[in-house]
């Protein structure tokens, strides 16, 4: 035989006729239920998804969020980082200039006014998270929801950001319990 | 007596800069003689400009050491010397990066230019093309040792073309020197002095004289930028493109920053250095506020083809030279083209048609969005 072998697990088959107990079949049937039965008995290898979720590991990288500050101001300035790093090309952002009454909102004189990822294209690569200059962006063990449409896929700002933790406190220390709780873990 | 000392004069000196020898006439500076070989024996200059005259000698960025002064003095010289206002002699040894002590007062230099500067480069415009980033990546360190808060500026408005960012300022005086030598008057200068000193016309004037918009091509940090592009978009994402038009005040050879056909920004023609390009016939190639300000129209241009940029620059990302696209096969196998199902502007909001950037002056606020979102509902 020219088959190259890659491990000793190979057995020849048994080609011998078959003996009395064998021939009545009943008991092949018995060592294959009891091979079934087992596993009632052992640890389940699934999970219910989306009421109980796996551990992931901290350096796990999942939907993208972008972050404020303590004072609930974005952060991120659309300086094009993570555009420019981004290989899927799946960033994309215009920036615009800060009014004077808008300096609860934004942290700095520019802000990203338009800010999508295109979650078709995004390959979780967290080099966006890497190139970040201002904190702005990070990956979270979220997973990414599904959609039936190309549509529901790009992400807009609004979708992205977390909550204000000046007008939506809950939700926001909801977040951050979630973070923390992590972190503990 | 100075006439017979002429005559004696050999036509060419010979200098070495870092062991590369190289014949120039007399009175170059160390700094051209060095960029005449070019490479990395090249000191890097924050002040120096070479179409403004007298400009130089203030950064201390091109700090060289002279290790023999010349064939009939060879005594070194003590201190460490300028390169663009120390002229070569005869048989002059220079040593650049081969010197430690050179090597050791430049990051030393690149210290003190970044002590009072706000490393806001995530928000500056000049981010990508800015000799400041390029100097303190090459030659600078890790930190700063600086405790004390930065200096910082009441801001002023000097007008619509131009914005200034006093912060960012590293004193250079090429801005001075530009209004100086191209406008019929300037307008601004340097106020104060010493650690105060800063970049102001005399109470809140306005530059608007024709040429003026040339301080913007020859700031080297991002103190000066172009108010009708600000904030429009990052360098690298915008496509350089040679182009022309007659012009009866400027020569009218410029670069254009394309997005799409969107003309954002227009800049005089850059040479290798970082300086507006000087044309064989000797004229330098600076341009008029009317060309750089006005003319935001793909058709007030001829364009010339994509201008030539370095590889090693950030501005050289995604364009490719001699791509070849291959080919589309769909409409030979269909016999027609395919239907597109979705238009990517109906999903996104980005690059929204409807918003021409490079037809406002300023820079984009909520205001130019929101007027979309009423418009639209």
């Amino acid at each position: 035989m020219s088959q190259i072998q890659f491990t000793n697990r190979a057995k020849a088959v048994d080609r011998s006729p078959l003996n009395f107990i064998e021939r009545l079949y009943i008991w092949n049937i018995l060592i294959g239920m009891f091979i079934t039965i087992k596993h009632f008995f052992k640890k389940k290898a699934t999970i219910k998804y989306p009421e109980q979720k796996r551990e992931v590991g901290t350096a796990y990288r999942g939907l993208h969020i972008l972050n404020r500050d303590e004072e609930g101001r974005e952060r991120c300035t659309a300086c094009g980082l993570c555009a420019v790093a981004c290989p899927a090309e799946a960033i994309s952002m215009e920036a615009a200039e800060r009014l004077p009454d808008e300096e609860h909102l934004y942290r700095e004189e520019k802000y990203a006014a338009k800010y999508e990822i295109n979650m078709l294209r995004c390959i979780f690569c967290g080099l966006c998270e890497e190139a970040c200059p201002k904190d702005a962006i990070y990956l979270s063990h979220t997973f990414t929801p599904t959609n039936y449409h190309r549509k529901g896929m790009i992400y807009n700002k609004e979708d992205l950001l977390i909550p204000n933790p000046t007008t939506q406190p809950e939700a926001f220390a909801k977040a951050k319990g979630l973070i923390d709780d992590k972190k503990k873990k | 007596m100075s006439e017979e000392i002429k005559k004696e004069a050999p036509k060419k000196f010979t200098v070495t800069i870092d062991n590369i020898a190289i014949e120039v006439a007399p009175g170059t500076t160390i700094l051209q003689a060095a960029r005449m070989i070019g490479g990395d024996v090249v000191p890097p200059t924050m002040c120096y400009y070479t179409p403004l005259k007298e400009s130089g000698g203030k950064c201390r960025t091109c700090l060289v050491e002279v290790s023999k002064g010349s064939e009939k003095d060879p005594r070194p010289m003590p201190k460490l010397v300028a390169s663009c206002r120390t002229t070569v002699m005869d048989g002059m040894e220079v040593k650049n990066i081969t010197s430690e002590r050179t090597l050791h007062a430049r990051q030393g230099v690149v210290e003190f230019l970044l002590i009072n500067h706000p490393l806001d480069c995530p928000v500056c415009d000049q981010a990508g093309e800015c000799d400041l980033q390029d100097l303190s990546f090459g030659h600078g360190e890790g930190g700063s040792r600086l405790d004390f808060p930065k200096r910082t500026f009441t801001k002023h408005n000097i007008g619509p073309y131009i914005q200034l960012h006093m912060t960012r300022c590293i004193m250079c005086y090429r801005c001075v020197f530009a209004a100086d030598q191209l406008t019929k008057e300037r307008e601004h200068g340097v106020l104060d002095r010493g650690y105060h000193s800063e970049i102001a016309t005399h109470i809140e004037k306005a530059l608007t004289n024709d040429f003026i918009g040339n301080v913007i091509d020859v700031c080297p940090v991002g103190a000066l930028t172009d108010k009708t592009f600000r904030f429009k978009n990052r360098v690298w994402f915008t496509r350089p493109e040679d182009a022309h038009r007659d012009c009866d005040k400027c020569c009218g050879k410029v670069t254009l920053w394309k997005r799409g056909d969107d003309v954002l920004r227009v800049t005089a023609r850059k040479d290798q250095w970082g300086e507006v390009q000087t044309y064989e016939d000797g004229t330098v190639g600076w341009i008029c506020n009317e060309c750089r300000f006005e003319k935001k129209n793909t058709n007030d241009w001829v364009i010339e083809g994509p201008t030539n940029v370095s590889r090693h620059s950030i501005k050289s990302v995604n364009h490719y030279i001699n791509m070849l696209k291959p080919k589309e096969t769909i409409p030979d196998v269909m016999g027609r083209n395919p239907k597109l199902l979705m238009d990517i502007h109906d999903v996104s909001e980005v690059n929204d048609p409807s918003i021409k950037l490079s037809k406002i002056n300023g820079p984009a606020t909520s205001k130019t969005f929101n007027k979309l979102i009423e418009n639209k509902e």
